[in-house]
Formats: C-alpha cells, sequence, structure tokens
C-alpha cells in the first residue's frame, strides 16, 4: 500500500514541476488537471469521500475548461 | 523508510504550496501565475484534509443501522474543505474575467510590460 | 537574480515549517468537537451522512455566505466583460468531429439524471448539493463542445437561479416566524437511512443543487459568447 502512496505523490510532484517549465500554455493547464485529478485519488485514501467527489468534479472538469477558454482568447504561447 | 510512511502526505502537501508560491513569485506571464495559484490552493485543500485523519479510521457515514460510531476520522475539516473548493473556483472565474480584459487593453500579457506603461 | 531571491525566501520558510511540524504527529485525533458531531448526529438531525448535517445544519449560515460569494462572482464576471455582440456573416466556426457530436447526443441526459440523483440523495451516501451541480454544469459545458448554436435561454437560467436561493431564505425564515433560530429544522425527522428523513436538509440540498449548476452553466455561457 505504502507504493502505491510513494508513486502517486511523486507523479503529483512531477507533474507540478512540468506546469512550472512548460512554454506553451495549454500544456501547462493539462498538467494542472493532472494535479486535482492525483489530489481527488489522495483525498479518497484519507477516508473522505465528499471532498473527492467534489474536487473531481470541480478541480478536474470545470476549472480545466474555464483555463482553455481563456487562453484560447490570449495568447497560447508564454513571451 | 517508517519515516517516509508517516510523513508522506505532508510531503506531498507542502510540496506542492511551495512549487505554486515559486510560479507566482518568478514567472512573468499572467496566465502562469494564476496556474500557480489554483496550485497553491490544491495543497492546501490537501494539508487541511491530512490534519483530521485518524490512524485505521472509516469515513463518516453511517451506510447501514449496526454501525459502530467509534474510530471515525474527523468530519469538521472536510466541512471547510468543500467550502473553500468552492471559493477557489469563484476566485479563479473572476480572476481570469480580469486577464481577458487586460489582454484586450493592452496587447500583451507580460507583467513587466504593463507595470512600465503611463495612461 | 529574482529566481536567487526567491529560492532563498522559500528555503527560509521550509525550514521553519519543518522544525514546527514535529509537533503534530499524524494520524492521532485532536479535537472533541468532531466526538460530538459523530456521536449525537443522528438524534439531532436525522441525517445519516455526519459531513452534510455538519455543512447544512450545524453550519448552516457559513453555507449561506458561500453561496453569496458565488453570485457575486457572477455578477462581477457579467458586469466586466461586457455586451453581446452578433456573429459577422462570413466567420465560420469549425465544427466538431463526428465522435464528439454523437457521444455528447448521448451523454447529456445521462449526466443530467446522474447529477440528479446526486444531490437528490445528500444526506444518505457521499454526495450534496455542490457536487450534483458541478457535474450539471458538465453537461451544460460538454453541448456547447459538441452540438452546434444550440445555446441555453438566459431567462431560464436565471429563474431557476432566483428560485433556488429565495428558497433557502425562505426556509431559514419560517425556523424565525416559529419563535426559534434561523434555519432551525421544523419537519419530523423520519427513520433514518430512509429518502424521506432529515427534516429540511433534502430540500435545502435540491435548492443549492439547482441554484449552482445553473450558475457555474451561465458562467461557461459568458465566457463564450460574450464579446465586443
Amino acid at each position: 500500500m505504502e507504493i502505491i502512496l510513494l508513486i502517486l505523490v511523486f507523479l503529483m510532484i512531477v507533474s507540478a514541476i512540468s506546469a512550472l517549465i512548460f512554454k506553451d500554455l495549454m500544456n501547462a493547464v493539462i498538467a494542472s488537471c493532472v494535479v486535482s485529478l492525483i489530489a481527488s485519488i489522495l483525498f479518497y485514501f484519507l477516508q473522505a469521500p465528499d471532498v473527492a467527489m467534489a474536487e473531481a468534479a470541480i478541480g478536474a472538469a470545470l476549472v480545466t475548461g474555464i483555463f482553455v477558454i481563456a487562453v484560447k482568447r490570449t495568447k497560447r504561447f508564454e513571451e | 523508510m517508517n519515516f517516509l510512511s508517516e510523513y508522506i502526505y505532508y510531503i506531498g502537501a507542502f510540496g506542492l504550496i511551495f512549487i505554486g508560491l515559486f510560479i507566482v513569485l518568478v514567472k512573468k506571464n499572467l496566465i502562469k501565475v494564476i496556474i500557480g495559484l489554483s496550485i497553491v490552493d490544491t495543497g492546501i485543500n490537501l494539508f487541511l484534509i491530512t490534519l483530521g485523519y485518524i490512524k485505521s479510521g472509516t469515513a463518516p457515514i453511517f451506510s447501514e443501522p449496526g454501525l459502530k460510531a467509534d474510530n471515525m476520522v474527523d468530519p469538521v475539516p472536510q466541512a471547510l474543505v468543500l467550502t473553500a473548493i468552492v471559493i477557489g473556483v469563484a476566485v479563479l472565474a473572476l480572476a481570469l474575467t480580469l486577464a481577458i480584459k487586460l489582454y484586450k487593453h493592452y496587447g500583451t500579457l507580460d507583467l513587466r510590460k504593463i507595470k512600465e506603461q503611463k495612461w | 537574480m529574482r529566481k536567487l531571491i526567491a529560492i532563498i525566501l522559500l528555503v527560509i520558510i521550509a525550514g521553519g515549517i519543518v522544525l514546527s511540524l514535529k509537533e503534530i504527529p499524524f494520524g492521532i485525533s485532536r479535537t472533541k468537537i468532531g466526538d460530538y458531531y459523530i456521536k449525537k448526529g443522528i438524534e439531532e438531525t436525522g441525517a445519516t451522512n455526519i459531513v452534510t448535517s455538519v455543512v447544512v445544519s450545524y453550519r448552516g449560515f457559513d453555507t449561506l455566505g458561500e453561496i453569496t460569494i458565488l453570485f457575486t462572482a457572477a455578477i462581477g464576471l457579467g458586469a466586466v466583460l461586457g455586451t453581446y455582440r452578433k456573429r459577422k456573416a462570413g466567420e465560420k466556426v469549425e465544427p466538431a468531429s463526428f465522435i464528439v457530436k454523437t457521444g455528447c447526443r448521448f451523454l447529456f441526459p445521462i449526466l443530467l439524471l446522474v447529477g440528479a440523483y446526486i444531490f437528490i440523495h445528500g444526506h444518505l451516501t457521499p454526495g450534496g448539493g455542490f457536487q450534483g451541480g458541478a457535474i450539471i454544469a458538465s453537461a451544460f459545458l460538454l453541448m456547447y463542445l459538441g452540438c452546434e448554436g444550440k445555446r441555453i435561454k438566459e431567462n431560464t437560467s436565471i429563474v431557476v437561479e432566483t428560485l433556488g436561493a429565495l428558497t433557502f431564505i425562505v426556509l431559514g425564515i419560517i425556523g424565525l416566524t416559529i419563535g426559534k433560530d434561523f434555519l432551525f429544522n421544523f419537519l419530523p425527522k423520519g427513520e433514518p437511512n430512509t429518502l424521506l428523513s432529515a427534516g429540511i436538509i433534502p430540500i435545502i440540498y435540491i435548492a443549492i443543487g439547482f441554484k449552482v449548476g445553473s450558475e457555474l452553466a451561465g458562467i461557461i455561457d459568458h465566457l463564450i459568447e460574450k464579446n465586443q
């Protein structure tokens, strides 16, 4: 059980660092969506099913949708 | 190995908070800064739920009629985090519309150039 | 230069946090109010989901404040973005691919049904008004992406949102006119683990589900269409 937890937390930190590094803003938005999804799984392991459902529905679907619409109406690349 | 299995959730939550803070302090593009703000929100919610966990406890729902009430995790941080997630999405939506308006007015989203411009 | 100062600052803060986290061990119960809510939750409110009874019944006033914040954000968004623009004659929108078109037409009623199930059974299973409302808003987002040219009428969304908020406030004021506190649970509690139990908690969650769903769908509608 601990190995799964270690792998999940490692993947979450790698996705957050790649949201820092990418220059194309669409890729950075998708990396932040992956961070939200893995946080939803960690909420389930901490015995909180209400919060896991809220984070999956709001953080992974709606926030990513709003970010993609905003990036489409401004510039796509950094600089 | 024992140290790692005890503190793995703290490392995850604080790792997210520090990476998000680094993005807000260093990056120049406005939408990158707002992405960093969203990562800080997720890290703080993870830390709050970690504080309410009790070892070998179960979720606070009486799904069967005969369930005993001992050994359940704390329900109060979960109620607070539910409110905090919804408030986070409201703040993010408003910040992104202000960014869209700034782009339409100045023509660029670079924070150093916007600070130098006059009226 | 800026990166160096930021890294030094964050290392100092991290050192302070590591020193103070040694006092907070992981997995030991700390407060006594959680125990009180778990032990007395069912006989005082009648809902078997303890998190629902904390959000709606014990701390119902904070939920009213949260609904106000969502409402303020939606109004601010509509005020900042500006007025409508009619689409010009020669402007083409690229239609979605075949899979997205068929899939969205098939999935849209199923998503509405799942969202309604989640906020109706909020006091028995994990879920509730906010989660169900977010799923309904995702169904409308899928409809904007897949089918072309369909939009929700603005008057319908305004009426549904206002009715949801009014139901919440009227239920609270009825509690005041009886002679007890605001948001007092005046309907009979019934048997736990059945659908019609826990007083006014399912009615409040249905109102919150409708309100949050139509509000988030309205935010997405503003962002896609309002243009100057």
